[in-house]
Formats: C-alpha cells, sequence, structure tokens
C-alpha cells in the first residue's frame, strides 16, 4: 500500500480545486455543481463547501446524479441505484461533474447520457480528485484534477473522504 | 443487489430482503418518471413479451409503460386475437414466440399456477401479472410502496383487506406481502367470501362486519367483487351487498378517525365502495396506479436477463 496523498495533501487538493473552478466560472454565474453518486459525493460535498466559504453560498447550485440506470455493464451485474436529486433546471448552464476517480472514463461516459436526459448544457467540465492517467478506455479528460497518478489496472486506488472509517486520504492498493 | 428468485411468480417466494430491494428501486424509479426524459436505457438489449390471456387494463398498460419507459422492445399478446382461439396451448405458443428471440415474459392467466407451469418447461425470465385466484405479486408491491409512501413503514401497521376475498388474487398476494413485512392483516367480507381455515393458514384476523374492521384498521384495502369467477351465487344481489359491505362516506364518517382508502381496480362504484368515497380525501386509488410503473420498472429492472462474465 502507498499513500498518494495525505490528509493535509487531500485538503490542500479540494482548496485548490474549488478555487480553480470559481476562477474560471466568475460568482457561479449559469454555472452549477453536480457529484456523481455514491462515493463522487463526498468530494463534491466538500468542494461546495469550500466554494460557498468564498462566495455568497446563495450563489451555488449544487445537484447529484446517480448513473446506475445508465450503465454499460448493466446486463453483466445489476447495481443498487442511489438518489438522484437535481432541484434546478441545467438547460444552458455550464455543469461541473464532479467523481472522486477518473479511470477507464465507463462511470463519465454514463453520467453525460444520464445528464442529457435532464436537459441541454451549455458546457460540461470534469473535475475529479484522481486522475489514473494511461487507462481509459473513452476519449474522456478532466478539466480539473487533484493529482495525477499511473497505475496498473491491478491495483485500487482507495478515497477516504468520509471521515468515518479512517483519516481523509488517498492510497493506492496492490490488489 | 440480486433477488433471491429468478422469476417472481408470488410474493410466497420472495424474502423480506427482496421485497426491500424491489420498493427502494421503485423509489429510484419513481424518481425517474418526475424528470424531463421519463426514460433510462437500463433495458435497451432486452425485448418482453407481454402475455395476457385474460383482460387488463391498469396491469397490461403499467406493464407496457413500464418497460417502455426502460427502452426495452415490447410485443403484446392478447389471447381473445391470437392463436389461442384456435385451440394452440400455452407452452406451444409460449415457446413460438421465445423462439423469435424474447427475453422475458409477463403473463397473465385465468389458471392459478400457470406462470409456475411454464417457469419449469421455459428458460426466459417470467413475471406473474395475475394468475388465476392465487397470486398478483405486482399489485402487492404497489400496493405496499403506496401505504409506505404515505406512512413511512408497514411494520406494525393495520391494513384490513375488504371484500371478496375468496377470489382475490390481489388478496392472497397483499396478506403473504404484509406479513413478511411486519404489518397487521384483518380480512373482512361475507362469510361466503372468505375462505374456511385463511385465519390459521396465513395467521390473519377475521371479521365478518365492515364496520368493525373499519374500526380496527389504519388501512383498508377494498376489493371488487369478482362475479366472472363465482360459478354459484354467494350473496344475494349487488345491492344488499352495498348495503351490508359498502363502504359508504356515512359509514366512514361514524368510525372517528382517518382511514386511508386503496383499491387495486376496476372499481364497482356503488358496489364496494362509493363514489364520494373512491374519490374522497384520504383514498389513495390514483397514487397506487402511479406507482404502479415505477415499482414493475423495479421489478423488470431486477429481474433482466445476466450474462455471466
Amino acid at each position: 500500500m502507498k499513500t498518494v496523498l495525505s490528509s493535509h495533501q487531500v485538503a490542500l487538493s479540494i482548496k485548490r480545486l474549488a478555487h480553480q473552478i470559481l476562477e474560471n466560472h466568475i460568482q457561479l454565474q449559469d454555472t452549477v455543481l453536480i457529484g456523481l453518486q455514491p462515493r463522487g459525493i463526498f468530494l463534491s460535498d466538500k468542494i461546495v463547501d469550500e466554494i460557498k466559504s468564498i462566495i455568497n453560498p446563495s450563489l451555488v447550485s449544487y445537484g447529484k446524479l446517480d448513473i446506475t440506470f445508465y450503465r454499460d455493464d448493466i446486463h453483466k451485474q445489476i447495481h443498487h441505484a442511489n438518489q438522484t436529486d437535481i432541484p434546478f433546471s441545467i438547460d444552458n448552464k455550464k455543469v461541473v461533474l464532479i467523481d472522486d476517480v477518473l479511470w477507464t472514463g465507463r462511470t463519465i461516459r454514463a453520467a453525460l447520457d444520464a445528464l442529457l436526459d435532464f436537459g441541454r448544457p451549455k458546457k460540461v467540465e470534469l473535475c475529479v480528485l484522481i486522475d489514473r492517467r494511461f487507462s481509459r478506455e473513452y476519449p474522456i479528460q478532466a478539466d480539473y484534477v487533484g493529482r495525477e497518478i499511473d497505475t496498473f489496472p491491478n491495483q485500487k486506488v482507495m478515497v477516504y473522504l468520509n471521515n468515518t472509517v479512517k483519516e481523509e486520504c488517498v492510497e493506492l492498493w496492490e490488489s | 443487489m440480486k433477488l433471491s428468485t429468478k422469476h417472481l411468480l408470488g410474493i410466497k417466494d420472495l424474502t423480506k430482503e427482496d421485497i426491500q430491494l424491489i420498493l427502494a428501486t421503485a423509489a429510484d424509479f419513481k424518481g425517474v418518471l418526475q424528470r424531463p426524459v421519463k426514460k433510462v436505457p437500463s433495458l435497451r438489449d432486452v425485448t418482453i413479451v407481454n402475455l395476457f390471456y385474460e383482460n387488463s387494463t391498469r396491469t397490461r398498460m403499467s406493464f407496457e409503460l413500464a418497460e417502455k419507459r426502460l427502452s426495452a422492445d415490447t410485443l403484446n399478446f392478447a389471447a381473445s386475437s391470437s392463436s389461442a382461439a384456435k385451440g394452440e396451448t400455452l407452452l406451444d405458443t409460449v415457446q413460438n414466440i421465445l423462439s423469435m428471440k424474447v427475453d422475458m415474459i409477463v403473463m397473465r392467466h385465468s389458471a392459478s399456477g400457470a406462470p409456475h407451469f411454464l417457469s419449469k418447461q421455459i428458460d426466459a425470465a417470467i413475471i406473474n401479472a395475475g394468475d388465476g385466484i392465487n397470486e398478483h405479486p405486482t399489485q402487492a408491491l404497489l400496493d405496499a410502496f403506496s401505504i409506505q409512501e404515505k406512512f413511512g413503514s408497514l411494520e406494525g401497521l393495520r391494513v384490513a383487506i375488504i371484500g371478496d376475498i375468496m377470489h382475490s388474487r390481489v388478496a392472497l398476494s397483499n396478506i403473504y406481502l404484509l406479513k413478511k413485512m411486519g404489518a397487521e392483516v384483518m380480512v373482512a367480507g361475507p362469510p361466503t367470501l372468505i375462505p374456511k381455515y385463511i385465519k390459521e393458514a396465513l395467521n390473519v384476523k377475521v371479521v365478518y362486519n365492515v364496520k368493525d374492521a373499519l374500526e380496527w384498521c389504519d388501512v383498508a384495502n377494498v376489493l371488487r367483487i369478482q362475479l366472472e369467477r363465482q360459478n354459484q351465487p354467494l350473496f344475494s344481489s349487488l345491492r344488499e351487498y352495498n348495503l351490508a359491505y359498502g363502504i359508504t362516506r356515512k359509514l366512514l364518517d361514524s368510525i372517528g378517525k382517518e382511514i386511508t382508502i386503496m383499491h387495486p381496480g376496476p372499481i364497482n362504484r356503488g358496489v364496494e365502495l362509493d363514489s364520494d368515497v373512491a374519490d374522497g380525501r384520504n383514498s389513495i386509488i390514483l397514487n397506487q396506479v402511479e406507482n404502479g410503473v415505477a415499482v414493475r420498472m423495479a421489478a423488470l429492472y431486477l429481474l433482466r436477463p445476466q450474462q455471466s462474465n
């Protein structure tokens, strides 16, 4: 096991990601933030908290998207769905999707499909804490990245952000 | 996250966890049905036949809509306009349909046990949409979903099932489900329409007076008199049934507490239920119909064919 990000580094990365999003979306005019269920929510909650400490919280539109019913491996395994909660229109909005790890790109592919069923966004960007680069199976890249890492397919990236099991950190495990 | 069964033949075969999984998944699909695009691609590689050997409005349309909302391809079969009228057997019909690469079967039949028989002969997943006087599992699931939506939980809730218990597959499926989920169940109606020994067999309370049942319950699930299944007179007239067992506004008002009214449809207005009760403030009859689509989407989704590897 190798530590990719320590608790301190996780906190700094989240701060930086929040600032980078605000840099490109001043006052979040016409911009909405959407976290991906289930584990992207831990990250998006923290980024949204950070952004709310910088700008007027009432300017922040924050939703949650579950992609279970849009997965491309549904014929192999049935997954349990989580709550989707997008209480605003995304028509003509800039959407920042937030997930913890970008790996094959399949989750984001499904998320784009799911998102389009809610409207026609003006632009979609992607924010991730960990980018497992060189392992993509679809042509998808992130716009905001906490840390890029090189991994083998059999390795597992563990992101601990919900504080219940252990201190916030990111670890790389050999399987 | 899997059901313990390959088919949905009846609530009898389900575990409490299965029921909870279906209801939780139905809640997710109910969310999908509120979106601008009320459709997900989960079953777009699946073909489903709706095999209806008996008439249906709600169940058939609800299943068909659920299938379409999941992007499945659907085929409709109605016995009256098919070669079944020329004498083709159930098994022959189904094997012919399956040879056209159909993956799932939604089936209604007037013979109790017809889907169970079929499940032993073929490989495709079968969902029972009502078999004779045996079970109607998706109706019980949508009833449970609607009750849960209103009360939060089924645990400890008092549900009275009132009317033609003898000929009702809705009653049997509801009793199995409610008991498994920890609710208390009472059946009420004329003695001729309540099976003997139901109290011992299914551990439910039995009363023959509707007012007693209403005073006891939180929820009254009122059933239709199934004249088409009664081959001998079991009560003197519909008029008399209404006087003795029909639920009227006056009767409800005399109870002095709020009771949630349910009915699986079709309603015979003025027989088991008066119009001002069916359309009244405590009726969740149309919620039941709305929830039916989400519940059937959940059942279809959870039973969809899986490729190993």
